[in-house]
């Protein structure tokens, strides 16, 4: 069992890696030949960092199509932000300052984000057009999230596991010794579906993450009269001629 | 006309219902293999059509960031659900941004993506098949490319790349739209989208000149093919004979006269249209408009300056110095943009739109204006989608929308402005844009207007609006033709340099 978890963890952890590094690369790799800023745009780098900033902390433009989206979507990605931060607790030793600090704010996250995930389910099964476009990877991905959400929330307030011994068994994997880790089922569910979203993160559509800071329409600049852009592909048309 | 009707405007608040299937087989027609084969494309769809559209589906997800990450980033969150014209007006789900994305998406997920090979039921992948194939068809031609959808994506997802990439996949295998590449094929033979050959061009020039000078009794020169001269004006071929686009064409030569610059229009490059940019083709995107740069480098201008035509704008704007080097800030070693930079005066933006131009002189007092003539008028201002999102005017973020109004406001009293949900960057686009300026898509079109026209309404009612000012060559065209299927007068809708057209003081310069 403990065994079992640690391969489990490596794996999932391996996936997640090397997957989203794959993926960045991929999309750093591929050519971006014009400039298809969605205007107004910013003009300088500067610019675009705000932009991208805005879009990544606030949300700016789905704030600007739907609140009850935005509403919904901001209060379950900041809280869990939260949640995973107050988790780190479980991978340092000793605990930063910080990290103590949000203990408590993390757990309530924790409240939150359930109730952020469960929001915008409904939406996806009562909103017609949201129902409509939906696959059953979305509903999925919505119910393996609420379900962690929910055995995470069950061990804060129900019935507690033994964090001590789950912090060892962590601790152990960075250092590639094999601790124990405790059975309750609650725990092994947990443990289990985090592996899983690590493991799918980079073929599913949480590439959402690393696809925003990539994405032509918000980080280029808006100066395609002030200075040449072209693709090394492009170019080679003009060497053709 | 009389078979079109107007949808009913919607009852406030809005809850958009679906009505699936409503746009079914309501395409464009197919081009033949004659207008396929000029293009280079294929003229029908050939045996390993399949294979083929794969192949260049990898291709473009290798050429193209945007396409790539677009594929990826969508989360399905709805945030564009509503926000497209052509759903708004037909109710087909299909016309969704995100319900158009998948179209394609789902396609990717099936050939490039590993849960899209194992489980594609799971994540909504499909194979292609031939009714995927037509339905590509079918609604990527009921998109404008207008980039509303863009504005509203938490991920910047614009359908606009995804559509010029479908149908770039089209016209690989053979599949492409008439209207569309019909007339890419006639730039290329003739130099302009209405295929008017230089000749033609030349008399209607000429009686452009006597026609003003029968109005105002002063010599406005219309010139041709002048070398030398300091400007070089590409506008939309539609300004040559077309209503109400001629009278803006009026205005740039009014502009001209009265600021005694020098100026020509090129009968080789006679046209600021670009489809190649509908049609998502680079090739065609670039051939089209190095016809620009060569027109520039055989007259020896300085100056490039754009009429009134969004989508061209966009291109000019955002594409021409990519394309073919027709802008600022090439490499030292880039000699193919070098050559033609070097001749330009780079104390001016390269290019310049219109507005900017007549803007800048009238920041300066070189012209001075009889705004009592526009008295007649209250107008609004219609910002064209391409310029709004796709484009930009006087070096700062935004100047697209003030310079046009800066210069309606220079030259006319009764300016006001419509639901400002609609316009700036939420503008909505005419209807008719993106290559979709077509009969075949009639009934598309008037249901695109929708949104437009309801907010019109509004601004005729509440503000007693009767003039409809816009920058563009097929907003001008759509509304003409949408506008009294709603009950407006079609004489509502002109370009902005008519009413500088209308209160410009002739001296005789």
């Amino acid at each position: 069992m403990n065994a079992l978890f640690a391969v489990l963890f490596y794996l999932a952890t391996l996936l997640f890696v090397v997957g989203v590094l794959h993926r960045i690369r991929t999309y750093a790799a591929t050519p971006s030949p014009l400039k298809i800023p969605t205007t107004p745009a910013p003009t300088t780098t500067g610019g675009v960092v705000l932009r991208m900033t805005r879009e990544v902390v606030f949300f700016e433009s789905l704030f600007k199509a739907n609140l009850w989206t935005w509403g919904l979507g901001w209060l379950f990605h900041a809280s869990m932000a939260l949640v995973l931060l107050r988790h780190l607790r479980y991978f340092i030793e000793p605990v930063w300052g910080w990290v103590v600090f949000i203990q408590p704010f993390g757990m309530y996250a924790g409240l939150t984000m359930l109730l952020g995930l469960c929001g915008l389910w409904a939406r996806r099964l009562f909103v017609e057009r949201i129902r409509y476009i939906s696959t059953p990877s979305d509903h999925l991905m919505l119910v393996l999230l609420i379900v962690i959400a929910l055995s995470g929330l069950t061990m804060q307030f129900v019935a507690h596991t033994d964090v001590i011994a789950v912090k060892g068994f962590f601790q152990g994997l960075m250092h590639f010794s094999i601790q124990p880790l405790p059975t309750d089922f609650i725990l092994v569910l947990h443990l289990l579906l985090v592996a899983g979203l690590m493991a799918i993160f980079p073929i599913s559509k949480l590439l959402h993450a690393p696809g925003v800071f990539f994405s032509p329409t918000r980080n280029q600049k808006d100066d395609p009269r002030e200075k040449r852009h072209i693709s090394a592909w492009a170019k080679q048309l003009e060497s053709e001629n | 006309m009389a078979d079109f009707t107007a949808p009913a405007y919607r009852v406030i608040p809005i809850v958009p219902a679906l009505k699936p299937g409503a746009m079914e087989g309501k395409g464009p027609f197919v081009a033949n293999d004659k207008i396929q084969e000029a293009l280079g494309f294929p003229g029908a769809l050939p045996e390993d059509w399949h294979d083929r559209a794969i192949a260049k589906m990898g291709e473009l997800l290798g050429k193209y960031r945007s396409l790539k990450v677009f594929m990826d980033a969508c989360v399905h969150c709805g945030a564009c659900s509503d926000k497209c014209h052509y759903f708004i007006g037909t109710q087909d789900p299909k016309n969704m941004p995100v319900a158009r994305q998948d179209l394609l998406r789902s396609v990717y997920r099936r050939y490039f993506t590993l849960p899209g090979k194992l489980f594609p039921k799971l994540v909504g992948a499909r194979d292609l098949t031939r009714e995927v194939l037509d339905e590509w068809h079918n609604y990527f031609h009921q998109c404008s490319e207008c980039r509303r959808c863009s504005v509203f994506c938490p991920y910047g997802i614009d359908t606009a790349e995804v559509t010029m990439a479908a149908r770039e996949i089209l016209d690989s295998v053979g599949y492409g739209q008439k209207y569309d590449n019909e007339i890419i094929g006639k730039v290329h033979k003739i130099g302009n989208n209405l295929g008017l050959p230089g000749p033609a061009l030349i008399d209607t020039m000429e009686g452009l000149e006597e026609d003003v000078k029968e109005d105002t009794g002063i010599d406005v020169r219309f010139p041709i093919d002048v070398k030398g001269a300091e400007v070089l004006l590409i506008t939309p071929s539609a300004d040559f004979f077309a209503e109400p686009h001629i009278d803006s064409l009026i205005g740039y030569a009014k502009v001209f006269h009265a600021t005694g610059t020098s100026w020509t229009l090129s009968s080789m490059s006679s046209e600021a249209a670009n489809f190649g940019m509908f049609i998502g083709n680079y090739e065609q995107l670039r051939k089209i408009a190095l016809r620009i740069r060569e027109a520039a480098l055989e007259l020896g201008v300085k100056r490039i300056v754009v009429g009134e035509c969004g989508h061209a704008w966009r291109v000019a704007y955002s594409f021409w110095n990519t394309l073919s080097g027709v802008g600022s800030g090439a490499d030292e070693t880039d000699r193919f943009a070098q050559m033609l930079q070097k001749q330009l005066d780079h104390r001016y933006r390269q290019p310049t739109h219109i507005c900017e131009f007549t803007w800048g002189m009238i920041q300066q007092g070189a012209l001075s204006f009889n705004k009592e003539a526009n008295d007649k008028h209250i107008i609004t201002f219609h910002d064209s989608c391409n310029v709004a999102r796709g484009s930009s005017m006087g070096g700062y973020p935004g100047g697209q929308f003030d310079i046009p109004r800066n210069v309606i406001k220079a030259v006319a009293n009764n300016f006001v402005e419509m639901d400002p949900s609609t316009t700036h960057e939420r503008t909505f686009c005419c209807g008719g844009g993106g290559g979709l300026l077509t009969d075949d898509l009639m009934d598309l079109r008037v249901k695109g207007a929708l949104p437009r026209m309801e907010v019109l309404q509004q601004a005729v009612d509440q503000q007693g609006v009767n003039f409809l000012a816009v920058i563009c060559a097929i907003c001008k065209t759509q509304f003409s033709k949408t506008m009294p299927i709603y009950g407006f007068d079609r004489k509502m809708v002109g370009g902005v340099h008519q009413l500088v057209s209308n209160a410009i003081v002739l001296g005789d310069k």
